[in-house]
């Protein structure tokens, strides 16, 4: 390494962490004090807002709303991929290159394209405003990502070891349940994790596909923030709560991240 | 591997719980869009056929073709950013070391995000008065004017470049990991300098991961909603005015269900055709890679 750009990364960190930085301090300030004055250091840091938010159940059944459905999500989602990413991983079957890719197809979806439908045949099964109607809305983009990130897991485990599995005796469910599994944990961990991840973060749909009682705290925010634009400290708080389940995940799985956002494609 | 034409009934059991869902939650809005787009609608249930009629309008609209270049414009803005920025880290990051994991996970923060909590904060970011980057540009004698279209596309560009470089970084540094030693030992023997070993040692071998991320950072700043939104409702005027935006105003806000459609599906084929071009560059690649 050149002394000359030595620090180019850690400047390049330090500028990516400083709007965190920014919206954390936010969150620690009084609920009325950002209107007026600009500061870098909050003067009377104060937990107020996370306790508001922690203690009004209209602001944290947001969050456990926003948590049903993407559970939901991962569940349905790494279930049906895992058999799917096996097939990939193992069979040559003819159109397999061609619905693989199709996968991706999936993957690179506009939600806005699917708003409408989603709307139609949501209210059609009068299923709006439900928890499953969210996480079947986000399968179609995270089915795909599951499948296409445990292939990747998949390829790299010799065919050998399914071969000798089955030479042992061991049934397709033994097989994937005691050999397979334990050998692609992590390979499951991280699916799971960018499935959550995919439907943590996402917006448009969530909050389109329901109204009251599935809520998520995205929802909340965009309101409030449409009518109390006074609020900031106390959305703020709210984002960096926002914030938690990605960073604790991700400290967990840091050293599978980049597997995981390239689809399984970089080992 | 096992080759043989009996394989597609061995694999069809393991395909068929996730096909299902997906038939279920993409074919089925999928097939509607289409419907949408080849008829009219009185009231949202009478449908009667118009043949080509919606996409006749969409093409000649010059609200479509303004919304579809401000989105490849915002695309190749912030692609030409992101991919030299998010390479040049990644190749001065240290190969190992304790700050490393804990870079890795600060790299990717932005990108955990909720899209609603991204377009929140640089909205107050960019507050007047208060707002950091307000501050921060004053400092330096910039005014960062919000009626300004140039300064709103430069905050854009900042928002997603904040977003999502850490997504190029963090691909292009796994794979420059996996570099052998010995292949930069050969590089010097041959007397090779900094730009000689980027361009015969490193680059080739990170033709995979940065066609990944020029996909994937390519659809999803094409198809960039909420954030913006967020941030500037579309405005000034209408310089922010995205495809996205302009497909949910018209589905959802006007409910103009046969002009939505066809809009969608023309947004759907432009997505088809990017992706395909792509993934002709990713299946060599990876079999390139599969060779070294």
């Amino acid at each position: 390494m050149t002394p000359r750009f030595a620090l180019a990364p850690a400047l390049f960190m330090a500028l990516v962490m400083v709007p965190i930085y920014w919206l954390i301090a936010i969150s620690l300030q009084d609920a009325r004090s950002l209107g007026t004055s600009f500061t870098l250091i909050p003067a009377n840091p104060t937990l107020a807002n996370f306790r508001f938010i922690l203690t009004e159940p209209d602001w944290y059944l947001g969050y456990l709303n926003a948590l049903i459905y993407v559970l939901i999500n991962v569940v349905i989602s790494v279930g049906v991929a895992l058999p799917a990413a096996y097939a990939f991983s193992r069979f040559r079957f003819p159109g397999r290159r061609a619905l693989f890719f199709s996968l991706l197809m999936f993957r690179m979806m506009v939600p806005a394209i699917l708003l409408v439908p989603f709307v139609q045949i949501f209210s059609a099964l009068d299923l709006i405003d439900t928890h499953i109607a969210v996480a079947l809305a986000h399968c179609f983009f995270s089915v795909p990502i599951a499948i296409w990130i445990l292939e990747g897991f998949i390829s790299g485990v010799p065919v050998e070891v399914d071969e000798s599995a089955r030479a042992d005796g061991h049934s397709t469910w033994s097989f994937f349940r005691r050999i397979l599994l334990p050998m692609i944990a992590p390979g499951v961990a991280t699916a799971a994790f960018f499935c959550f991840m995919f439907s943590w973060v996402e917006f448009l749909l969530s909050n389109a596909l329901t109204t009251i009682d599935a809520k998520p705290f995205g929802g909340i925010m965009s309101r409030v923030g449409g009518v109390l634009s006074a609020h900031v400290p106390l959305l703020a708080a709210a984002g960096v709560l926002g914030l938690v389940p990605g960073v604790l995940l991700a400290i967990l799985l840091r050293r599978h991240l980049a597997q995981g956002f390239s689809l399984g494609r970089v080992s | 591997m096992r080759h043989s034409s009996s394989q597609a009934t061995t694999a069809l059991p393991y395909l068929l719980p996730a096909l299902m869902v997906l038939a279920l939650v993409g074919g089925v809005p999928l097939g509607l869009v289409a419907y949408y787009a080849v008829h009219d609608t009185f009231g949202g249930n009478v449908f009667v056929w118009v043949g080509a009629d919606w996409f006749v309008k969409v093409l000649t609209s010059p609200e479509f073709y303004a919304a579809l270049g401000r989105s490849l414009a915002f695309s190749l803005l912030v692609l030409s950013i992101q991919i030299p920025l998010g390479i040049f880290i990644a190749l001065r990051m240290p190969k190992s070391g304790p700050l490393v994991a804990a870079g890795i996970v600060l790299l990717a923060i932005p990108m955990l995000t909720p899209q609603i909590v991204v377009g929140y904060l640089w909205k107050v970011m960019a507050a007047p008065e208060t707002g950091l980057l307000t501050q921060a540009l004053g400092a330096v004698g910039l005014t960062l004017d919000p009626n300004s279209v140039g300064w709103t596309w430069v905050l854009l560009v900042a928002m997603d470049t904040w977003h999502w470089t850490g997504l190029v970084v963090l691909l292009c540094y796994a794979r420059l990991r996996t570099i052998p030693d010995a292949y930069y030992q050969a590089a010097a023997v041959d007397g090779a300098g900094r730009w000689a070993v980027f361009r015969h040692v490193q680059l080739p071998r990170l033709k995979l991961v940065l066609a990944i991320a020029l996909l994937l950072r390519f659809m999803d700043s094409f198809t960039l909603y909420t954030e913006a939104y967020v941030i500037t409702r579309g405005g000034p005027g209408l310089s922010t005015v995205f495809l996205s935006h302009e497909l949910v105003q018209t589905g959802l806000i006007q409910f103009d269900l046969g002009e939505a459609g066809a809009m969608a599906v023309i947004y759907f084929l432009i997505v088809v055709v990017v992706s395909a071009f792509f993934y002709r560059l990713i299946v060599p690649a990876r079999a390139d890679e599969a060779r070294r």
